[in-house]
């Protein structure tokens, strides 16, 4: 098989070198390559616009024809505006390459070299270059300046009530915590990682002793939520496509990221028409062999499921009561308090929901 | 500018007339170890690199085709593959992990050994001495070193594609914390290490390349060449080794600080780690300080690989354009302009590392400003092509395609410059799609267009010229009907650097699409066999070239067909004139050499020009 290939190849070889010879002799005897402005140029002059034309069509058949496919709805408030900002943008760049190419491709068909005709001797005109490059300089200003603001608002400090949801990237998953009813995230010490806390959430703090994990995001709708990014081992990235959300998870570094999500999951399935849509969490920062498998589902809730769901959640410490030994003495008292008020309310909403539930069924 | 103009090209009499009687000694004894391998000829110096960087883009070429095949058709067999890939095709499917390792070597060869050696190393060695009429570079000893360096570093890189725990696959800018913990994947052990020293010693190599280019043009211009008589291909040679000099030393130190960190247990880029069940005892390191030191070269990175090729697209569209090159002064300024602002933009790459915002703010005004002198330029090559009278040569078709590419691909970097925007689009195929067009092919269309262009001066033959139109149209056909459908992938969020997408919603559409590009990929690779047959064919079997094949102006054309160690034979040739007297109104011919005396052409000089017949005289009768 091998050296069939070889052979093949040889023999390939052997045919396009013989080819190629017998296309040299036929233009030495046609004297096809000694003049300039011969058939071969007249070819390569037209092949440009040709290539326009297609090009274009090409360009507007994909735009049209896939066009449910890019740029999937926004589902935040800074979505909507960095989308118009990009499709402003886009815009500008689409007449800017379609003028500038249509100059390329048919100056090379109209003046394509004809014997006895001169190129213009055009050296300089200070007056053009003046004008191409003050025009740029000011639309480019413009979208800087209308991006620069945009920039400043999505940077800006996240406001005080935003909803706290904590992501710890590792190889190969994202780690979810929540800060609890108390909506302060307990701290957290790297070394304090083990198996089961494997956010490494510190129990000598009291703030954290309503923290709990989740297996999927769950955000609230119109109210800021704020991403507190970190990563375990090695640089992950946050990106929640649908939100514009994209934020590095670094090691020994936190980061973060708010946004107001404006659309709830299941108003995206009925605006989508797809029973079955959710919105995602990815990573978009190389991270090993799994990179491409971080996938996280993020769902938003309207705002009574989500006190619901809130509600429901079992705390870390409740859910695994070994780790009270932990706690430092002074304040066991209050991390037992905190397990038994949790169980209460997880249980009665946990509770509470299957009679909802149960109702709906029944009618 | 006219500072630079007062300075009369430094007396290469003396130095020139040493050499001569030397080299021509060499050129006549030399055993073949002296003349083609350990040559200190330019020109011999100069093909080395061309055939290596040919080699280097072949395997680069292989890789993207490999991982091509997953990306466009996941899920296919791919036993076939088990002859070259072995134990990384396991029951059929690719190792995700040496499909990141593919990623990673072919970025790395392709911007590094491909663009970098193959482009700065091919044409800055054989045209600066060429051009402005030298014998040979400053130092040839430290320009054969150079070569020897980077074959010493392509070596040790090939080499590590083939250990068992595989070649380094962090992505070609190595973030650590990844590249720096052989735990956190296989790629980053000894793949990695091996990695680390084979960019040090290119980086080695690529200084004293740099160096040397730097100085030649300085010391070594011929009488006349002033430096607003220098021809764009040696003004952007100049300046991508000056940016190389100010930049590379930046990677060698974030590669050493990494080899501290991977080996010596230090923190610089290491803090609160947890990995493999074990807390690292690493604390205080920011991995942001290595994307800022990598970055600081890895931008003006992307300038070393686009500016040799702007350059040689600014000489060969002027010659075949028949017409002066549109606003010279422009382009310079623009060349320049472009070295500084490279300098200063390296953190539009970080936006969203986490790093302050207000240097994000910062970072878009710079970025957004080095659009200006690029759109300069294209639109003086566009002014170049009006009313001229066109020859297409395969040179002069690469040249349109490179401004094709250069306009397309800076474009989007307008959306990408702007950090609101970049949150959604950094690290998607809309990047991949960006630098692939203005960097990669761009740069790629530039050293073609040298090769079709210089290689009678090269081989002392001609290429095949119709091999050379199918080759071109093959390429900017297929380059665009890969890299244009990966835009709309991007717009939709499509992550780079990805082994599959069908684990998401989100990703899951675009799989004709996908499937398209793919063989559009594998049609433009086997094309460029055409490329590499009709090269190595040519060199043996060409058509015999002739003097002056484009009938161009510049000092190349004036040496012998098959030059010696040396270049002229007799005295070097003065020069009189800029470069780009073409179809000069009444000149008899459509082009005038730098070579010939204003005292000779006056029915053609201009006003300004009545002056310098002159300065012509008496340089004449001084020497």
């Amino acid at each position: 098989m091998f050296y069939l290939i070889i052979a093949a190849t040889v023999l390939l070889l052997i045919v396009f070198g013989l080819l190629v010879r017998a296309q040299v002799l036929i233009d030495i005897f046609t004297k096809s390559s000694e003049s300039r402005g011969g058939l071969s140029n007249k070819i390569n002059g037209l092949m440009f616009p040709l290539f326009f034309v297609f090009g274009l069509a090409g360009f507007i058949y994909l735009t049209v024809s896939s066009r449910k496919d890019y740029l999937p709805d926004s589902a935040s408030i800074h979505g909507v505006i960095t989308d118009h900002l990009f499709w402003v943008t886009m815009g500008v760049i689409t007449v800017v390459f379609i003028a500038t190419h249509v100059l390329l491709f048919f100056f090379p068909y109209v003046y394509q070299y004809k014997e006895g005709n001169k190129a213009l001797f055009y050296p300089v005109n200070h007056r053009l270059e003046f004008i191409w490059t003050v025009i740029p300089a000011i639309v480019l200003s413009l979208l800087v300046f209308t991006g620069w603001k945009a920039w400043s608002d999505i940077t800006k400090a996240a406001p005080k009530d935003a909803v706290v949801v904590e992501l710890v990237g590792k190889q190969f998953n994202w780690l979810v915590r929540y800060p609890g009813l108390d909506k302060e995230l307990g701290k957290h010490n790297y070394r304090k990682i083990d198996e089961l806390n494997s956010v490494g959430i510190d129990f000598a703090d009291k703030n954290s002793f309503d923290d709990f994990m989740a297996g999927e995001v769950h955000i609230p709708v119109n109210k800021p939520v704020l991403f507190k990014i970190r990563a375990r081992d090695v640089l992950h990235s946050v990106f929640a496509p649908h939100f514009r959300v994209k934020m590095d998870a670094v090691p020994g570094m936190p980061t973060h990221f708010w946004f107001v999500p404006t659309i709830t999951s299941s108003e995206m399935k009925a605006k989508l028409g797809k029973p079955d849509f959710t919105y995602e969490i990815a990573c978009t920062e190389v991270c090993g062999s799994g990179h491409f498998g971080m996938r996280m589902r993020l769902v938003v809730d309207d705002e009574d499921e989500f006190d619901a769901w809130i509600k429901s959640q079992q705390s870390f410490l409740a859910k695994n009561p070994d780790y009270l030994k932990k706690v430092p003495d002074n304040l066991k008292k209050l991390a037992e308090q905190s397990i038994e008020d949790n169980l209460k309310s997880s249980k009665t909403t946990a509770l509470s929901e299957l009679q909802e539930k149960l109702i709906t069924k029944a009618f | 500018m006219e500072s630079l103009d007062l300075q009369p090209a430094r007396s290469v009499d003396t130095h020139g007339h040493g050499h001569d009687h030397h080299d021509d000694h060499d050129h006549e004894e030399g055993t073949f170890l002296t003349k083609y391998i350990f040559s200190q000829d330019h020109k011999v110096i100069a093909k080395q690199f061309l055939i290596s960087g040919i080699f280097w883009a072949i395997i680069g070429g292989t890789l993207s085709s490999i991982f091509r095949i997953q990306l466009g058709f996941p899920g296919t067999d791919l036993s076939f593959l088990k002859p070259i890939l072995g134990g990384w095709i396991e029951d059929g499917k690719l190792n995700p992990e040496f499909y990141l390792a593919m990623v990673t070597m072919h970025g790395t060869i392709m911007v590094f050994f491909v663009l970098t050696a193959g482009l700065s190393g091919t044409f800055s060695n054989f045209l600066i001495p060429l051009q402005i009429g030298a014998r040979d570079m400053a130092s040839g000893f430290l320009n054969m070193l150079s070569y020897w360096f980077f074959f010493a570093s392509s070596v040790i890189m090939l080499w590590s594609l083939f250990i068992e725990t595989g070649p380094a696959s962090g992505g070609w800018v190595i973030y650590p914390p990844l590249s720096a913990l052989p735990q956190a994947a296989p790629g980053s052990g000894t793949g990695m290490t091996m990695w680390l020293f084979a960019m040090a010693l290119f980086i080695v190599s690529s200084l004293l390349g740099s160096i040397n280019y730097v100085s030649t043009v300085i010391n070594m211009r011929t009488k006349g060449m002033t430096f607003t008589r220098l021809p764009l291909t040696i003004w952007a040679f100049f300046f991508t080794a000056i940016i190389g000099i100010l930049s590379f030393p930046v990677l060698l130190s974030a590669a050493l600080l990494l080899m501290f960190d991977r080996s010596m247990g230090t923190s610089f880029y290491l803090s609160e780690i947890y990995i493999n069940g074990e807390a690292l005892p690493n604390m205080g390191g920011s991995p942001i300080l290595f994307q800022h030191l990598f970055w600081f070269l890895g931008h003006p990175e992307v300038y070393i690989v686009l500016l040799p090729a702007l350059g040689i697209t600014s000489e060969v569209i002027a010659v075949n354009s028949r017409k002066p090159i549109f606003g010279y002064k422009a382009m310079i300024g623009s060349i320049m302009a472009i070295t500084l602002l490279s300098f200063i933009v390296w953190a539009h790459h970080m936006f969203v590392t986490g790093m302050n915002p207000f240097l994000g703010s910062i970072f878009m005004f710079l970025t957004l400003i080095i659009a200006i002198p690029s759109a300069v330029k294209a639109f003086n090559y566009i002014t170049t092509l009006w009313r001229g009278n066109l020859v297409f040569t395969p040179g002069m078709l690469f040249s349109i395609g490179l401004v094709s590419f250069f306009i397309s691909g800076g474009l989007t970097g307008v959306a990408l410059g702007n950090s609101a925007i970049d949150i959604q689009l950094h690290d998607t195929y809309f990047v991949v799609a960006h630098f692939h067009l203005v960097m990669g092919s761009a740069s790629f269309f530039g050293m073609v267009a040298g090769v079709y262009h210089w290689f009678p001066k090269m081989f002392g033959r001609m290429m095949n010229e119709k091999l050379g139109y199918i080759h071109f149209w093959m390429t900017f056909i297929g380059v665009y009907c890969v890299f244009f459908p990966l835009h709309y992938t991007g717009i939709a969020g499509f992550p780079r650097r990805y082994y599959s997408f069908t684990s998401y919603d989100a990703f899951k559409s675009f799989g004709d699409l996908n499937a398209f590009v793919s063989v559009a990929a594998f049609v433009t690779f086997v094309a460029q066999f055409i490329f590499i047959f009709n090269f190595f064919y040519s060199i043996f079997r060409g058509r015999r070239a002739p003097m002056n094949p484009w009938r161009a102006n510049t000092l190349e054309w004036t040496t012998p067909i098959h030059p010696g160690h040396g270049n002229w034979v007799g005295e070097i040739p003065h020069v009189y004139r800029w470069p780009y007297d073409y179809s000069k109104p009444g000149a008899d011919e459509d082009f005038i050499m730098q070579t010939i005396p204003f005292a000779q052409t006056s029915s053609s000089n201009l006003e300004g020009e009545v002056d310098l017949v002159e300065e012509t005289t008496s340089v004449k009768s001084h020497a």
